[in-house]
């Protein structure tokens, strides 16, 4: 592999692919390969039987879809899996941004030390906080009912109850995930060049205005960034629901992650599941065209 | 009022883990009581020793280092070099390789699971540490990340090198790696903790108890203790130390990955 | 009292011993708050009964757990790279003299069985015996992924209703041989009905560890007062009770409690009435026959008359709060209930209720009810089958089915265990004694715990009068059949060749 001088830059030889190999072939193999067998997975029936005996397999067109939109579990799933992006996106992003201009507001010192603070929910295992939250929730000893018991409020049974559920898991995703977008936002704000706000201060602009007409404009291509990454990981939600509500109650917490998981992993319909695999994949992939299109919109 | 804020923020944000770390200190029982208590009458540690003890939770320990410790270096070797070669050579398809690598980017790693455990049942891999760390071995994410930070190289360096007659992989071991050590910290954090963290993929995997995660046997555990609040929390404790404690020392080159790797998109 | 735990408060929690399907909703947490009971922050499992009798948290440590070696902090740098290496090898570094058996049981069938294995090992030496614990609400995923990654243990708990997913699957080891050598277990000192549920195509691929049915668990002063000291055994008297019950409770209170997400008892009432729910051998539904027609209108009926409320599991706060206010007279559930009424009833309520065996539509012969519980199943991939195999008779001795039952309140599978006095002289025990005498299994195809689900569906839309009782039906049937469609494609292929 002895290469001529300067040849970097239009090299002919086997190198480039001798550095490539190894990944590509990992990612072939054990990702664009599975993502393919996927499809071809969703429009057979794959199941139980096809385990013992691949034999057992018929393909069957477009069948997994047809059942998957007469289940009416597949549409809670949907349904529910919208009502935590959708709700506990936007929440996130609130927080975040709420964080990120208290951490980098002018006057506030020991920005470092805030922000590693705020970070840390992000850094932990969320298996383990997850199990540390559905303690807090406990309707009767929990920390959080005790807090809302000071002011009148309660007790709610957080984890048990069909209506209170969601909103659970939304309110520890909201803590558990702020930090990661505060620090993008962080980044974003810095970018902001100082003059303006010096410029708007001199023509009398309060807080409130300046964030309305310099922070907010500045910064939305990094909002729009965000919010998208935000909604498609949460699309994403499984660990969540699996240890403090294994999709209940009342199934008002099982995403559709935690469908596909069930419906494959525990019930072999495999098949199946991959169609509601390849429905979650379009929806995220929708959610991704639409940042594409509103960034270049954001360009113009 | 701006500190009361911040300050409000912070305890909010750091009270499960308060709260978790003391349970974890009180004797059974206590963490269940009305109201509830934040810090411990008395402190024990025989959560800490049950799980040790009878919960082999050490065991646990040593399959999670195992699994992200490979996951992280393998990927790093593998990522890196992939990265390097997009950054720094010019070849006949690679634009075109580098596109579908990105569509990668937009799909759910969820869409990959059914047919990847398929595939790896094929292979034996079922049930084996090798079942979770291989499909974690290259990530585009990564290759992307290293990309970017190559680019920015002078290619003079390279070519300096190539006159001296140093061999491709010579290059790329003693003056590139180097050289891009920072970018190379900031990935091998990310994938350590991630790795760490992940739970879905080996709560799939692995099916014996010996081969757990920490993440999937915590779970477990979590099914079956749930009266055990204090036990738990120990469990969750232990779960989360060594990736709060790696984050605590490197968490300079961490969050400069998040600023780079996702700004830029 | 610290053993609490709200699962015990879910009526249904226990179906899932009749491994059930519907723990989708049957495993409900959902009620309002429960206040007075140490509820869990629990959670619903789907198809997978929770352990409904949560580990103390009293109990003494150590108990019943497994220590035999156990790693801790301070493994020098050597010792720990050691470790490290051997498990990464994965290999299974055992002296070869000694064989180790793999047993997997779930929830708290799990944790207590080990207590029972110190005296198996000491009277088989060279048999060393390791319990994993898996949760019930991850078991059939984790069974299954250890079948394809060949990973089965020995011998595993199975629910029942399981065992004809795993032999479709040819993962389990027909027992017929084992059994013929057998002097401990013999087929006639278990419940026939119970033995049943593990007998497909007249193989036998399990043998009953416990069992569970369910029962009539009511107030003797309510019905009393209603004119029925002995509690009724036909349908007929049995609706006429719960009218008078009714009558005199008011508007609020209820003759029974059924709630409408759990499909053991409208699946009771439909074998009752001579259904078999599915026919020509589980190839199609059989929900517009008569049989399960006549079943499932008496059943909503008590609904519709407002006998029993309209309520899931998970709209009831407290079970047995309820139950001692009179808010609801009967309730049919399971055996682990016994112990539930006894520790949560108040004192003053003691001595005021009983249990009885289901009634039936068409004299004593139709007092059926559902033939349900765990088996031991040993794995076809089972190195080690003779010792697994002396691991299962241990656990079907009597002595030892009466020490687990000592230890759990699980129910024995032998006849001859109940002859001992702590249960003989059980009154509440009694009825499940003379009720184990008739059950009968759900058909068995693996598909059995999407249908049971399926019908519960139909129950809840005919009980919330969304659909009339022939579109329910109609619907119902259509459905099952679409989920039946793979399962006569196979056997229509088997036949073929």
């Amino acid at each position: 592999m002895k290469k001529p001088s300067g040849a970097a830059a239009d090299s002919t030889s086997g190198a480039p692919w001798f550095f490539l190999a190894p990944a590509l072939i990992l990612i072939g193999i054990f990702f664009f390969l599975p993502v393919l067998a996927a499809l071809v997975l969703s429009l057979t029936d794959f199941d139980i039987y096809a385990v013992g005996d691949v034999g057992n397999t018929r393909f069957v067109w477009f069948r997994n879809y047809t059942r998957l939109v007469s289940h009416p579990l597949f549409w809670t799933a949907l349904q529910n899996t919208f009502y935590f992006a959708l709700v506990g996106g936007p929440l996130t992003l609130a927080a975040s941004l709420g964080a990120a201009l208290l951490v980098n507001a002018r006057l506030t010192r020991f920005k470092g030390f805030f922000r590693t603070i705020y970070f840390i929910p992000f850094v932990t295992t969320l298996v383990a906080v997850a199990i540390v939250w559905r303690y807090l929730y406990h309707p009767q000893y929990g920390l959080l009912n005790y807090a809302l018991s000071v002011f009148g409020i309660g007790p709610i049974d957080w984890l048990g109850n069909p209506k209170w559920a969601m909103p659970a898991i939304i309110l520890m995703a909201v803590w558990k995930n702020f930090g990661y977008n505060m620090l993008i936002f962080i980044a974003g704000l810095q970018e902001i060049p100082e003059e303006l706000y010096e410029s708007a201060r001199i023509d009398g602009a309060g807080a409130l205005r300046q964030f309305r007409s310099i922070t907010l404009p500045m910064l939305s291509p990094t909002l729009v960034f965000v919010a998208v990454i935000t909604m498609i990981g949460y699309f994403q939600l499984f660990a969540e629901p699996y240890v403090m509500t294994q999709g209940g109650p009342l199934r008002a917490t099982t995403s559709m992650v935690l469908l596909m998981y069930e419906e494959g992993f525990r019930w072999w319909r495999m098949g199946y599941a991959a169609s509601i695999a390849f429905v979650l994949f379009l929806i995220i992939l929708t959610a991704t065209l639409l940042q594409l299109r509103l960034q270049k919109r954001e360009a113009v | 009022m701006l500190y009361a804020t911040l300050v409000i923020g912070a305890l909010l944000a750091l009270l499960p883990m308060v709260w978790m770390v003391s349970a974890s200190l009180m004797p059974q029982g206590e963490a269940s009581s009305y109201p509830p208590r934040i810090f411990p009458r008395a402190v024990t540690f025989e959560h800490y020793a049950a799980l040790f003890t009878r919960l082999e939770l050490g065991r646990f320990f040593i399959n999670s280092s195992i699994v992200a410790v490979t996951v992280t270096f393998t990927s790093l070797f593998i990522n890196s070099m992939a990265g390097y070669a997009f950054a720094k050579f010019h070849f006949r398809g690679r634009d075109r390789v580098f596109r579908l690598l990105s569509t990668g980017l937009v799909i759910p790693v969820q869409v990959a699971m059914l047919p990847l455990f398929l595939l790896l049942k094929e292979l034996g891999l079922i049930n084996t540490y090798w079942g979770v760390i291989i499909p974690g071995m290259a990530s585009i994410f990564g290759i992307f990340l290293i990309r970017q930070y190559v680019m920015s190289l002078p290619d003079d360096m390279l070519d300096a090198a190539r006159i001296d007659g140093a061999g491709e992989f010579r290059i790329y071991w003693s003056i590139v790696l180097p050289v891009i050590r920072p970018i190379l910290a900031t990935l091998a954090i990310w994938t350590f903790l991630s790795t760490w963290n992940d739970f879905m993929w080996p709560l799939i995997v692995l099916s014996e108890e010996s081969r757990y995660t920490l993440p999937v046997a915590l779970a477990n555990l979590s099914g079956e203790h749930v009266q055990d609040t204090e036990l738990m929390m120990a469990g969750s404790v232990l779960t989360i130390l060594p990736v709060l404690i790696v984050f605590l020392f490197l968490q300079r080159s961490y969050v400069q990955g998040i600023t780079v790797g996702s700004v830029k998109g | 009292m610290s053993r609490s735990g709200t699962r015990n408060q879910e009526p249904g929690t226990r179906n899932c011993e009749l491994r059930t399907a519907n723990c989708e909703e049957v495993l409900q947490p959902g009620r309002t708050i429960s206040t007075g009971s140490l509820r869990e922050p629990r959670a619903p499992r789907r198809h997978l009964p929770e352990p409904r009798t949560p580990r103390s948290a009293n109990r003494a440590p150590g108990t019943g757990h497994r220590a035999p070696h156990s790693w801790r902090f301070g493994l020098s740098g050597p010792a720990l790279l050691t470790a490290l290496a051997t498990s990464f090898a994965c290999a299974d570094t055992r002296a070869s003299d000694v064989v180790t058996l793999r047993v997997w049981a779930m929830g708290r069938e799990g944790e207590v069985v080990q207590e029972l294995m110190p005296a198996f090992e000491r009277a088989n030496p060279g048999v060393r015996v390791e319990v994993q614990q898996v949760p019930w609400s991850a078991a059939h995923e984790k069974l299954l992924t250890a079948h394809v990654g060949d990973a089965t243990p020995d011998i595993t708990q199975l629910g029942n209703t399981w065992i004809p997913e795993f032999v479709a699957l040819n993962a389990l080891e027909p027992l017929g041989p084992y059994i013929s050598r057998s002097t401990t277990v013999t087929r006639d000192d278990f419940f026939k009905g119970i033995w049943e549920t593990n007998v497909i195509d007249d193989v036998v691929y399990g043998i009953p560890w416990y069992v569970d049915t369910r029962v009539i668990f009511y107030r003797t002063d309510i019905l009393a007062r209603a004119g029925y000291p002995k509690p009724p055994a036909s349908w007929s008297t049995w609706l006429e009770a719960m009218r008078k019950i009714k009558a005199q409770a008011g508007p609020d209170r209820y003759a029974i409690l059924l709630p409408t997400n759990e499909w053991p008892q409208p699946v009771v009432f439909a074998m009752q009435g001579g259904s078999t729910l599915l026919r020509d051998g589980g190839r199609y539904a059989a929900f517009r026959d008569p049989a399960f027609r006549r079943a499932f209108e008496f059943y909503v009926g008590l609904f519709r008359e407002g006998l029993a409320p309209k309520v899931a599991n998970t709209q009831i706060s407290n079970v047995y709060d309820e139950f001692a206010r009179g808010t609801f007279a009967m309730y049919i559930t399971g055996p682990w209930n016994i112990g539930e009424f006894r520790r949560r009833l108040p004192d003053s309520l003691q001595g005021r209720w009983a249990t009885a065996m289901l009634p039936g539509p068409a004299g004593d012969s139709s007092r059926v009810s559902l033939a349900g519980g765990a088996s031991l199943a040993l794995f076809s991939a089972s190195k080690h089958k003779q010792e697994a195999w002396r691991l299962i008779e241990y656990l079907s001795e009597p002595a030892q089915q009466l020490r687990f039952f000592h230890l759990t309140g699980d129910l024995p599978a032998r006849v001859s265990a109940w002859r001992d006095t702590s249960l003989a002289n059980d009154p509440y025990a009694r009825a499940f004694y003379e009720q184990l005498a008739l059950v009968v299994p759900v058909p068995k195809v693996p598909e059995i715990e999407q249908i049971v689900i399926r019908i519960t569906e139909a129950v809840e839309q005919a009980v919330r009068e969304d659909a009339t009782v022939d579109k329910a039906l109609v619907a119902l049937d259509r459905d099952v059949n679409g989920m039946l469609e793979k399962r006569r494609w196979m056997l229509a292929r088997r036949t073929q060749e």
